[in-house]
């Protein structure tokens, strides 16, 4: 009788027995490697801890029992000011509204901006093809260049105020969605701008009403996602910079002791602020990507 | 069937009405929805105060930050009250030029200095005071008379000469002269940067790039201690006025940074995501509880844990490291418990029918399933967290983003401003390539 299952022949019976060496040799060879590998990562990771350590002010070990000092003290003079907080909360809300307003205008503006530029860059979609290249490299660009430069500079040039923060996230916004957006639209389905190409309607036409309404939610959803990470950007850009609740915190901050109620309540404002918007923005971003 | 039965064929009244209403509230929004967005818009303008904008902004500082970025000034300054002459870059200490090295643009003899702007202009310094020849213009003669100066220059003065008493200035495309009683100045504006290689109190300064070839190849040592090429590595490398190796320390700092910080968020962030995700761990009140704790990590924020973390740690890189480390452990549990949850089952099943335990069963079952998607998630923070130490850099004291933040505060070093945003965009396109590729090599195998 032939076994079947290792075909008609006996002499073409593969040998088991090597098989099976061949199998533990690799396993052997990749666990190996990846032992190799692990090791080394492992390496760099304690030696890197270690070079920041010995380049850090303080040392590591002071630092860790030293972590609760601050917060503890901040917390303690709070509490014995306790009183007074709801009222400071009531002071800086102007200031979260305007860290809000930068956040949500240049979301606004960087989204706009994103929309063209990737439609442009995007293969298929495109109103000038051979210039693709062109518009992907300057949203690479957009993006690489961190908020914190082209703030600082547009502060020297602008004076202070909220304008070159707006301006600065803006620019890393419309590279950054830029980028998301045209992958988006690459997916979208061509039929409704050969149709609309078909009646002659222009390209500006083709895509505000054949691509636009199909990548609508995603697009918004992104825009969403992109105003968390805005609004956290632009209080950041307020401690370094100037403007909104960012700039609040590191005037009390300098101050130190006795306006650590005034630190707390702020704290505790724009805590409350992110996890509201975050939270409805994934409400939202819920409803518009699986359609509730 | 004739045309009359076509229209005559029946549309639920219910339903026309259904679509001219859907089409009369679309209409609506398409108007709606724009000018809510403008009327925003108009609201914001108002409160950022874009009318005072236009007074606020000095368009006269871009200009200068413009010509900053790419030209340096030379000054060329005699003192009144000894005669004594210094050329130097910037008028900073570390940039001036030894007496017997000057640039060819500046001749002295005797007491008489010539100054050559190029293009006709030409300033003078000698015993009776200065000169200078503007061409379509006329020569500009200042004498000083006791306390007082004495201008003789064509009238009508143009708006570009500033006198008084005490003090003449004269601002022209080939540079600018100002002369006192106690000193008198010219700035020269050339482009490019100067002495990005060497400063002048270097031996290899001023030389062409065939001489430095030259010297590095041939035999002859400058310093008999050691080799021509050291010599000029570490001439470049502590060149004074660029600090090139501060500046490349600063940029290795910010990597570190963001690496330190994401990879050990990643390493803490993944035993927690098991703990957290609901078909690992049956007990609901711990994973609720971890659940509120990444919550409470992440809207607290990366902002306020730097400010707390520099509080203890003091200024450095660790600490820009670990208020990474902390922010990102938040995010990272959060999308490994949500991967870990939308595993596939079957290859669980299929270890456990060996007889694993739990740890093997996760080593073998779960690992390989999800590495991919946790490894791309990694990757991209490690890219994001490059643009972000920069940020946290100039707010604990460390790397990059400190050097940054200070030469942008003294509002006069804009050529290391420029060199600084380089370098950043550079490092920040790197690491993409670096984690675009790790991505394709590591995941897809490529």
């Amino acid at each position: 009788m032939v076994d079947i299952a290792f075909g008609p022949e006996r002499g073409k019976r593969p040998d088991t027995a090597s098989i099976q060496d061949s199998y533990l040799d690799m396993v052997r060879r990749k666990r190996m490697y990846g032992g190799i590998l692990l090791a080394l990562f492992i390496a760099t990771l304690a030696s890197g801890w270690m070079l920041a350590d010995s380049r850090n002010a303080g040392g590591f070990w002071n630092g860790i029992l030293n972590v609760f000092d601050f917060p503890s003290e901040v917390v303690a003079e709070a509490w014995v000011k306790r009183a007074l907080i709801p009222a400071l909360f009531i002071d800086h809300i102007p200031a979260l509204i305007e860290t809000l307003n930068i956040a949500a205008v240049a979301t606004l503006l960087g989204g706009v901006a994103a929309m063209s530029l990737s439609l442009l860059a995007t293969r298929g979609l495109a109103r000038w093809p051979r210039m693709i290249p062109v518009f992907r490299r300057s949203m690479d660009a957009l993006r690489a260049i961190p908020e914190i430069v082209i703030a600082l500079v547009l502060i020297y040039i602008l004076g202070g105020g909220p304008v070159p923060a707006v301006i600065a996230i803006a620019l890393h916004t419309g590279g950054a969605l830029g980028k998301l957006f045209s992958e988006v639209a690459e997916n979208a389905d061509l039929k409704p701008v050969e149709g609309l190409q078909s009646v002659g309607a222009s390209w500006t036409q083709q895509m505000w009403l054949g691509v636009i309404p199909q990548v609508a939610p995603n697009w918004l959803s992104y825009a969403l996602l992109r105003f968390e990470i805005n609004v956290r950007a632009s209080a950041i850009l307020g401690f370094v910079g100037e403007g909104g609740i960012g700039h609040d915190l590191k005037l009390a901050m300098q101050w130190g002791q006795g306006r650590y109620d005034e630190v707390v309540a702020i704290f505790l404002l724009l805590f409350f602020a992110i996890v509201v918007i975050d939270r409805t923005s994934d409400h939202f971003r819920n409803r518009l990507v699986k359609g509730r | 069937m004739t045309a009359s039965a076509l229209t005559a064929s029946p549309i639920p009244p219910s339903l026309a009405e259904t679509v001219t209403k859907s089409f009369a509230r679309k209409r609506l929004m398409a108007f709606a929805v724009p000018a809510l967005i403008l009327l925003y818009l108009a609201y914001t303008a108002v409160a950022f105060d874009l009318a005072g904008l236009a007074q606020r902004a000095k368009l006269d500082n871009a200009a200068i930050l413009l010509s900053d970025f790419v030209t340096h000034k030379t000054h060329v300054t005699r003192d009144n009250r000894d005669g004594k002459l210094t050329v130097s870059v910037e008028g900073e200490g570390k940039g001036t030029y030894p007496p017997d090295r000057l640039p060819e643009w500046v001749i002295t003899t005797g007491e008489v200095t010539t100054i050559d702007l190029g293009k006709g202009s030409v300033v003078t310094y000698d015993s009776d005071g200065a000169r200078f020849v503007v061409p379509d213009y006329g020569t500009i003669d200042i004498r000083p008379d006791g306390d007082r100066l004495i201008l003789n220059a064509p009238q009508p003065l143009p708006s570009w000469i500033n006198v008084s008493d005490t003090r003449v200035s004269v601002t022209t495309p080939a540079g600018r002269f100002s002369y006192t009683r106690s000193k008198v100045e010219t700035f020269r504006y050339q482009f490019g940067w100067e002495l990005f290689f060497f400063t002048l109190d270097s031996p290899f300064s001023g030389k062409g790039p065939l001489e430095l070839v030259g010297l590095a190849l041939s035999g002859d040592r400058i310093d008999p201690a050691r080799s021509n090429v050291s010599y000029m590595v570490n001439e470049v490398w502590t060149n004074k006025m660029w600090r090139h190796g501060d500046v490349v320390w600063a940029l290795f700092e910010t990597i570190l940074m963001a690496f330190l910080g994401t990879m050990g968020a990643a390493i803490i962030a993944l035993p927690l995501g098991f703990v957290a995700a609901s078909n690992f761990n049956p007990l609901a009140p711990v994973r609720f509880g971890l659940r509120r704790v990444f919550d409470f990590i992440r809207g607290v924020d990366g902002l306020i844990w730097t400010i707390i973390l520099s509080r203890a740690f003091g200024p450095g890189p660790m600490t820009g490291a670990l208020a990474i480390l902390i922010t990102d452990t938040g995010s990272f549990g959060k999308m490994f418990s949500e991967a870990l949850e939308n595993i596939d089952d079957k290859q669980v099943e299929g270890v456990r029918s060996t007889g694993a335990n739990s740890l093997l069963r996760a080593r073998f079952g779960v690992i390989p399933q999800v590495t991919p998607v946790l490894l791309s998630q990694v990757l991209y923070y490690l890219e994001s967290n490059t643009r972000s130490a920069t940020v946290i850099g100039a707010i604990v004291g460390g790397g990059i983003g400190l050097l940054l933040t200070q030469a942008i505060q003294t509002q006069k070093d804009w050529e290391e401003v420029a060199y600084y945003m380089t370098l950043i965009v550079l490092m920040v396109m790197a690491m993409d390539s670096l984690s675009g590729w790790l991505r394709r090599k590591l995941i897809k195998g490529e």
